[in-house]
């Protein structure tokens, strides 16, 4: 595959290197032999440093072979690897084929373990140790970023291991959410609201959390919550699994229950997106990952915690 | 009738065109037996032992000396190699080029005449090659005569002897690296039905058994010499490791000079003759085929057949030994004993030598032995870098990458410290299994408050359960959110 636009430097580049191997050889014929005179010359003919001088020794004829043999295997080589210019050589090589043979051979290796994964029941395969601990290497390489390596989260990134589901909790809806992504959003209130009527509202938020809050300023949030933010969380504010939109009355939400970020999340909104995996990890492994999931929130269930006997 | 042209006229001399490439003399090196001789076969015997036989000694249940390059692990013995100690290889080339440097100054190429794979393998051969095809005259008949039945008969023997030896040659080499017990069972295709999970002979197997076996046989049976004087670079540079108070071989040309045969009771002196009789035997027995009477040559191997046989002629003619010897060019000129010689040995550059190589070998020899079997790495998490806990806590949390490197199971404990109510809230115990690496998410916690905002060095300590000594310092960072 050819990045230039013409095909002049593919060809200038191939005359160049096949006229240096031939003139590698005429060389070596050219000077396979040498015209002296009667007398033998010892010396090059050279003096350096007044008396320091060469001795002309004839090199061993192997060498000469072997310098020969270098040019037939590169005139051999260049026949069947790419090396002049875009021609790709008769065994058509390319390093992203290459890539994709060896891919494909470690994907065969694994693909019985995968499968046999992908027929168990995802509560029964929490309940796998050895299926875990493939679960948690998938974790810590794929997930862990955003969710850290002990599935806690942070702010912005949901905890995994507490009851608390934004979308839902059942396994099947975990390896949708893993699968396909989600994608919710919290609309910019500011506008709306003012200033200090986000404010207000954060104080109510607040007070449905248990959290120490301004009872006039909670008292005229309510009066609005009815009519803003009823129709995404609920009139209980208990949430709405299926936009994903929060129960507003845990103790920690997503992205901060203290008064600074309430009032950042109301006035100005969130956009929150969980990236869909399963182009990127296949079927197979989604599910074991959401087995893992799982599993990380329901330790009854798998006996010790993963974190005891660590990833390879 | 020739029209010869007279001298007065300047004839253009004839150009006569000559192969500028010279084709390789054979050399029939004659046997020769001596002291120099029996070292040369005491030490060919005694690497071949360690290198033939050491790949199938077994220690702990595996091969004893294994370099297990698809798993990154070398096994010495009881000690396993991980690639972070790689330093020890550095340590080990850094000893080899000093104990080089030491013992070429003090005795000219004792590595090259005496233990150099190249020349042990082509006397091995060439052993072979007097076993089958005979002595030195009976080899040059051989060679002269036309083809025949018993000539094909002997070349064949000798070169299929020449091929097992290489073969087995190139298969001890392989299994250097892969388990030779099981490489084989692949072989042979013994046993290989009855361990189903044992590893196959790859096409890189057979390429490597095959590849170093075709060297071997090369290299000793045909190139020999070729290798020392074209290849080998330490021929070239042996001139700068020597001085002139290294011992080197030597012909004394002071007592051998004027040369020339005479009969063996005769008065050496009243005829005007050194103690060389021109017998021509040191050119014989020569494996690199030149004359040391013409002096030092880079040729030289230092292998001391000469020696052999300029001194077995010596006592045959009643004269003293050591007509070719070791000496120095300095001994030569200032006439010194050989107390003095050996004084001379002890000058300030083998000295300086020894020193730096002494100081090498006893620190590495020091740190292998107080290795601690354990490998930590800390590895921070960086898309979760603090968060607060219910209002309580604030948390980082890490993955500690942890090798155990003995070949024994431990239970680890993780401590971590260095900030006020700093805990493990997870990850404070794992259990690894030999030679073997884990990754343990750990979850560190401080109480809220207690900590200002910002970086604070802590340290993990990381320690085995049942063994204190076993134990790991990493230092880190915990990270305390500002503001809110």
């Amino acid at each position: 595959m050819s990045d230039f636009t013409g095909g002049f430097w593919s060809v200038y580049i191939s005359i160049i290197t096949i006229a240096s191997i031939i003139a590698c050889g005429v060389l070596l014929k050219a000077m396979s032999t040498r015209k002296v005179s009667g007398s033998q010359a010892e010396t090059t003919g050279h003096a350096w440093d007044e008396d320091l001088v060469e001795l002309n020794n004839p090199l061993p004829r192997w060498w000469i072979w072997l310098f020969y043999v270098t040019i037939l295997f590169g005139l051999v080589y260049l026949a069947l690897y790419p090396g002049l210019g875009t021609f790709g050589g008769s065994y058509q090589w390319t390093s992203k084929k290459q890539y994709e043979e060896e891919v494909a051979k470690a994907e065969a290796l694994s693909a019985p373990i995968y499968e046999k994964y992908a027929k168990t029941d995802l509560k029964q395969l929490a309940a796998d140790p050895a299926a875990m601990a493939v679960g948690q290497k998938l974790f810590l390489n794929n997930c862990a970023q955003c969710h850290s390596s002990d599935a806690r989260g942070g702010k912005g990134y949901p905890n995994l291991t507490d009851a608390d589901w934004i979308f839902g909790g059942e396994p099947e809806t975990i390896r949708q959410t893993i699968a396909n992504g989600r994608q919710s959003v919290m609309p910019p209130w500011g506008p709306v609201l003012g200033d200090d009527g986000v404010k207000d509202m954060a104080h109510y938020v607040m007070s449905l959390s248990g959290r120490t809050f301004d009872p006039l300023r909670a008292a005229r949030g309510k009066e609005k919550f009815a009519t803003t933010c009823v129709a995404c969380h609920g009139p209980e504010a208990k949430g709405n699994p299926a936009i994903g939109a929060e129960d507003l009355t845990k103790y920690t939400l997503l992205y901060g229950a203290d008064e600074p970020s309430l009032i950042e999340t109301i006035g100005k909104g969130r956009m929150s997106t969980m990236p869909a995996q399963k182009e990127l990890l296949g079927d197979a492994k989604v599910h074991i990952l959401a087995a893992y999931v799982w599993s990380v929130s329901n330790p009854a269930v798998t006996g010790a915690a993963p974190a005891k006997t660590g990833a390879k | 009738m020739n029209d010869r042209p007279i001298a007065s006229e300047l004839a253009k001399p004839e150009l006569v065109e000559q192969p500028l490439y010279e084709v390789r003399k054979e050399i029939y090196a004659r046997a020769v037996s001596g002291w120099f001789a029996r070292w040369r076969w005491t030490l060919v015997f005694l690497t071949q032992l360690v290198y033939y036989g050491g790949p199938w000694l077994v220690w702990n249940g595996r091969q004893a000396v294994l370099f297990d390059l698809v798993a990154r692990k070398f096994y010495i013995f009881g000690i396993v190699f991980w690639p972070q100690d790689f330093i020890y290889l550095t340590a080990l080339l850094v000893i080899s080029a000093l104990s080089l440097f030491v013992f070429t100054a003090v005795a000219g190429r004792l590595w090259c005449g005496y233990a150099c794979p190249q020349t042990v393998y082509t006397e091995i051969f060439m052993w072979i090659e007097r076993k089958v095809e005979g002595d030195r005259v009976a080899r040059m008949r051989l060679d002269q005569q036309p083809m025949s039945a018993r000539k094909f008969g002997l070349k064949a023997a000798k070169h299929g002897l020449w091929a097992v030896l290489s073969l087995w040659t190139g298969f001890t080499f392989v299994g250097y690296f892969t388990p030779i017990h099981e490489l084989g069972a692949a072989i042979t295709g013994v046993a290989a039905a009855a361990t189903p999970g044992a590893p196959q002979l790859g096409p890189w197997e057979i390429f490597w058994v095959l590849f170093y076996g075709f060297a071997t046989y090369g290299n000793a049976g045909w190139m020999r010499e070729q290798v020392c004087k074209y290849m080998c670079p330490y021929a070239r540079f042996q001139s700068a490791m020597f001085d002139p108070d290294t011992l080197i071989i030597t012909y004394d040309p002071g007592r051998g000079e004027p040369r020339g045969p005479r009969a063996r009771n005769a008065d050496a002196k009243a005829l005007g003759l050194g103690d060389c009789v021109d017998c021509d035997l040191c050119v014989q027995v020569c494996p690199t085929g030149i004359d040391i009477r013409d002096g030092l040559q880079y040729e030289c191997i230092g292998c001391a057949a000469c020696i052999d046989g300029c001194n077995q002629v010596m006592a045959r003619m009643g004269y003293p030994k050591g007509l070719i010897r070791y000496t120095t060019e300095n001994a030569l000129r200032e006439r010194l004993t050989p107390s003095q010689i050996l004084a001379r040995s002890l000058r300030p550059r083998v000295l300086a030598y020894t020193a730096i190589l002494w100081a090498i070998i006893i620190a590495i020899a020091v740190t292998l032995y107080t290795r601690v079997p354990l490998k930590v790495d800390v590895i921070r998490d960086r898309g979760s870098l603090s968060r607060e806990v219910e209002g309580r806590w604030v948390e980082n949390t890490y993955r500690l990458q942890i090798m155990n490197t003995q070949e024994v199971a431990h239970r680890f404990v993780i401590r971590a410290g260095g900030a006020p109510t700093l805990q493990v809230a997870e990850g404070d115990s794992i259990e690894i299994p030999g030679a073997a690496t884990r990754m343990v998410p750990v979850r560190l916690r401080v109480d809220m408050g207690k900590l200002a905002a910002g970086t604070h060095k802590i340290e993990f300590d990381v320690a085995a359960a049942d063994d204190a000594a076993i134990a790991a310092h990493e230092r880190s960072i915990f990270l305390v959110q500002s503001g809110k």
